[in-house]
């Protein structure tokens, strides 16, 4: 139940700890529900589900300790379909309900659904101070850059110029990149996958199950009613060769056929830039370092994607550090106020202050 | 600021304070001591000029004295308005009496003006014959010139029918202070302890609590605390020397008043902070409270967040509706969840109070009124957002509505919500306002088990059999009585289960587009909230042949329960009634309602409770409506009430 004494973990122990485990050994079919799974066929969002599914045995939690809320969109629906405990909410205000259920229990592990219309537009001031508090939860943010639900008007991440229902002659305003806002609200994990590439969105999943705080996980996710193909560059073998960079800590940043592209600084602005990878700058390639405690390179990576071609989009962790969490903190400060003032007495608090006696 | 001028010296109940006889003796020193029942002072200055605090720390006075009381704190929405100007007086009315009394009062017996601003703003309330203290210090051409007066009111005969006292009270706090180590402004800052000490003497008021509160306030500035008490004393020496105040008064304490029991002051806020505590002792469940920051409510988020050692969480969010949304959030956790708010941050809360509603979980809101609509009166009271609460959603969203009555009611209204919402798995709107919410009075400190049992059952297992004997666990399964669908909170065993904001089947939860299973579960959410067992309305019809009947809800209890003293001691026959329950209705409501040939409803509002009153019970409800951001009075309802009594 509701606790108010679990110790938090010191140092870098993993706040998993404190979230009890399955007692025999899970499988993916333990986290279906039994509820027809009702996305459009071909949908993105059904490989997210499977893969999730697929992960979460390796976890090993009680499932009853695990929670998904969710906001509205297509994405949310996807608490539904997981056989744990789960709330499908209102539009935009996931973070917000899941911020209230993960600092009052923390032994359970909340995971956030959403899309990028709910996450990034309506409820755009509730992933921000999510992720600036670091709650102990992990985001999904299933970025398909259209809205579909409501079928088909361009969303917050649509490129410039997106020609939709709402948008006859074209959206006017910039798109949000996911990975740049969640960079810049502090986010002390920030990672970006793909609907398709499922051993590549595992991997990501268990570092973000593994991250205390807040982990933001964008997933590029198709959605072949209205965007069909919005994410077809980095997926074609022979295209995605030159377009995606793929991160790995403390891996030097290379991509291309055979490896014929890197990432390096530009000494004149300390910008990142691509270059052709020869002989002589091959020493000068960006070694990733995800932990870095500044976030300036993650940003300067997440910015090297054209936003309209995709060309040059980093997947993977770009940022993972270890940073107080909100939960953590909120429990200390109840520890700490019992040990100054004691545990609190009913009777002694309503008589406080100035009081006086009438007598029959 | 109030606009009204009530009738003045009348000396009756509530009425206004204009001191009119009362027994004479002299005192020691030669000076006069006057007995009287009941004293109304205001407090009135500039918004720095600390006449809140004043006002707290007389009150504290006066309630350690034993006397009944009630307050009435006015101040401007500006955190300092531009000084000496009319907008920025800040005012605070004190009424208390050696008997029961129930409002702070209509008009005041004493003004205390630190500035021409303050006694422009509040003389048009002040009856003739009634004293008033003027700092004369302030009353320089200028100053006066910046609130229009052409001539200075303390000379050109304008307050002749006042008893004046001109005191230059900021020359003789800085003389009094002279030996502190203080500029002549600094020195200047304590006028409002030299006032206080000076009303302190005037009525006799126990001093040591003053002193102690000074010494605890300024406990890491021993100097300022030290400077502090000595204009505090030297206003009270000031008194008993001066041959200006010849007379001083003792008010008894109000013995026969109380039931027998240990009082302390309390404001609204503070009591509803203590009831939403105990409530959660009660039941056994953590408090969490999801807020944003919002006048007249941010006390109460100030005040859970100093007991964190009770297991109070409280979450300040990036808006009102992550306040209530992670509110919620912990509700489906199994925390006793709160939020709170005014008028505009309902408006905001709007969607995820359906939500709430569709997902039937226990849910506290809190709504402490302010004068609307929008931004409206942020600092002024009303009672506007009855319908808001009653209707303000989209679909058929019922959400059951409690309202305290007094400041100390606070308390006991917030169990009560706190009940409702964890019986029935609903959210809750509890109605407050700025009056109740700031004001104070004597409130008997309960023993803590004499509180309700609030304890619930968390579902622990399966409920349901299915026909092929499997047992599974519903969540919309309800139980026959209440209605209430089963609370299994996350962390339990074989009860994973989803819910959401799309429809449901009754009983499993799923979603569900069927028509008729909508009709049936809007009409069962209805007939849950329509079911909640409420205590019957009781009727206070002293000689039973009343033919009127006053019905409120709310603050407007004192006033009212004030005016019907007032009538029946006139020999007038008039019954009252007063809901705490605005939703569901007592069932008794209607019975009631047709007993009468008259139902008159006051409201700060246009008429919201006698709307529903009318659509309800088909009662020609009178409607006599204020809003000008100020408690009635209770001569003008007493008034109002006389003519449709008449009529």
């Amino acid at each position: 139940m509701a606790d108010t004494t679990l110790e938090g973990p010191t140092g870098s122990d993993t706040l998993l700890k404190l979230v009890p485990k399955a007692e025999g050994k899970q499988s993916m079919k333990d986290f279906k529900s039994d509820q027809e799974v009702r996305w459009c066929p071909g949908c993105g969002d059904y490989a997210v589900l499977a893969a999730v599914q697929g992960f979460m045995p390796e976890l090993g939690l009680a499932k009853e300790n695990i929670v998904f809320v969710s906001g509205i969109g297509c994405s949310s629906r996807f608490p539904y379909y997981m056989n744990t405990y789960g709330m499908h909410s209102i539009h935009g205000r996931a973070p917000a309900i899941a911020t209230g259920l993960a600092s009052s229990r923390r032994d359970l592990s909340v995971w956030v659904v959403t899309g990028d219309g709910d996450a990034l537009s309506i409820g755009g001031n509730h992933l921000i101070h999510a992720l600036r508090r670091n709650v102990n939860l992990k985001i999904l943010l299933f970025n398909n850059r259209i809205y579909g639900l409501t079928k088909g008007q361009y969303s917050p991440t649509s490129e410039v110029g997106k020609i939709t229902k709402s948008t006859p002659m074209g959206s006017l305003d910039a798109p949000f990149n996911p990975v740049s806002l969640a960079i810049g609200a502090e986010a002390s994990f920030v990672a970006r996958t793909v609907d398709s590439d499922r051993k590549h969105l595992t991997e990501v999943l268990r570092q973000a199950a593994d991250h205390n705080g807040t982990a933001l996980v964008e997933i590029y996710q198709n959605c072949n009613i209205f965007n069909d193909g919005a994410f077809e560059v980095l997926k074609d073998k022979q295209q995605a060769e030159e377009a995606v960079i793929r991160l790995e800590h403390g891996a030097p940043i290379r991509f291309g056929t055979d490896g014929s592209k890197g990432v390096v600084r530009d000494p004149a602005t300390g910008d990142l830039k691509v270059v052709a990878v020869t002989p002589e700058n091959e020493a000068d390639l960006l070694i990733h370092d995800s932990r870095a405690a500044s976030p300036t390179t993650a940003f300067a990576l997440s910015r090297l994607a054209d936003p309209d071609t995709l060309h040059h989009t980093p997947i993977g962790v770009f940022r993972d550090v270890d940073r107080p969490v909100y939960d953590t903190l909120m429990a200390d400060q109840l520890d700490t106020a019992i040990e100054q003032h004691g545990k609190g007495d009913l009777a002694a608090l309503l008589a406080g202050g100035d009081t006086w006696t009438v007598v029959g | 600021m109030t606009s009204q001028v009530s009738s003045p010296a009348e000396q009756n109940d509530e009425a206004d304070g204009a001191v009119v006889g009362g027994q004479r003796r002299p005192a020691a020193g030669g000076k006069d001591v006057r007995r009287v029942d009941r004293v109304i002072i205001r407090f009135a200055g500039d918004s720095g000029d600390g006449m809140q605090l004043t006002g707290d720390r007389f009150t504290s006075e006066t309630a350690t004295f034993g006397n009944d009381l009630s307050t009435l704190p006015n101040f401007p929405a500006e955190i300092r308005a531009p000084a000496g100007t009319l907008p920025g007086v800040s005012s605070f009315q004190l009424h208390f009496a050696d008997h029961d009394i129930l409002t702070p009062g209509d008009a005041p017996s004493v003004l205390v003006a630190m500035n021409p601003a303050a006694l422009k703003a509040n003389i048009g309330d002040v009856p003739r014959g009634a004293e008033v203290i003027v700092n004369t210090d302030e009353f320089t051409k200028r100053a006066m010139q910046k609130v229009g007066y052409e001539t200075s009111p303390l000379e050109d005969g304008s307050l002749d029918g006042f008893q004046v006292h001109p005191v230059p009270l900021t020359t003789l706090t800085v003389e009094a202070l002279k030996e502190f180590d203080l500029s002549r402004k600094d020195a200047g800052r304590s006028k409002n302890m030299f006032a206080l000490g000076l009303l302190s003497w005037m009525y006799h008021r126990p001093t040591e609590g003053t002193e102690r509160f000074l010494k605890t306030k300024f406990a890491k500035k021993p100097e300022i605390a030290a400077a502090n008490i000595a204009a505090f004393r030297a206003g009270w020496n000031f008194g008993e020397t001066t041959e200006d105040f010849a007379v001083s008064y003792e008010v008894a304490p109000a013995a026969t008043a109380f039931p027998p029991g240990t009082y302390r002051n309390i404001s609204g806020n503070l009591a509803l902070s203590y009831g939403l505590i105990a409530a959660a002792r009660q039941a056994d469940l953590p408090l969490y409270l999801g807020s944003y920051p919002i006048t007249p409510a941010s006390d109460i988020l100030h005040e859970l967040s100093k007991h964190k050692n009770f297991g109070v969480r409280t979450f300040q969010a990036e808006d009102e509706i992550a306040g209530i949304g992670a509110a919620l959030g912990a509700a489906f956790g199994g925390s006793l969840a709160v939020t709170t708010t005014s008028g505009p941050g309902v408006a905001l809360k709007s969607e995820t109070i359906g939500l709430a509603v569709s997902l039937e979980l226990p849910l506290l809101i809190v709504d402490i009124q302010r004068g609307g609509p929008s931004t409206g009166l942020p600092t002024k009271t009303e009672q506007a957002d009855l319908l808001q609460a009653m209707y303000g959603r989209n679909g058929e969203a019922p959400v059951p509505i409690v309202a305290p009555r007094t400041p100390a009611d606070c308390f006991d209204v917030a169990l009560e919500a706190a009940r409702i919402a964890v019986t029935y798995r609903t959210p809750v709107f509890l109605l407050s306002d700025g009056y109740l919410a700031n004001g104070s009075e004597p409130w008997r400190i309960p023993e803590t088990d004499e509180l309700p049992d609030l304890r619930t059952q968390f579902a622990s297992g399966t409920n349901h059999t299915l026909d092929d004997g499997t047992e599974v666990f519903w969540p919309f399964k309800r139980d026959p009585g209440t209605l209430a669908r089963p609370w299994a909170v996350p962390g339990t065993p074989g009860l994973e289960h989803r819910i959401g904001g799309i429809e449901k089947q009754d009983g499993t939860g799923n979603i569900s587009y069927d028509p008729a299973n909508h009709d049936f579960m809007v009409r069962t959410r209805q007939a849950k909230v329509d079911g909640i067992e409420v205590p019957d309305l009781e009727v206070d019809d002293a000689n039973g042949d009343a033919r009127l009947l006053v019905l409120g809800w709310g603050s407007t209890y004192g006033p009212i329960t004030a005016a019907v003293r007032r009538l029946r001691a006139a020999g007038q026959s008039i019954a009252q009634a007063h809901l705490r329950h605005l939703n569901p209705f007592p069932r008794n409501l209607g019975e009631v309602l047709k007993r009468y040939d008259k139902v008159v409803i006051p409201e700060m509002n246009l008429g919201q409770l006698a709307t529903l009153i009318r659509a309800e019970h088909l009662v020609d409800a009178v409607s006599y409506n204020q809003v000008n951001g100020m408690p009635f009075k209770a001569e003008q309802l007493a008034t109002a009430l006389k003519e449709a009594i008449d009529g």
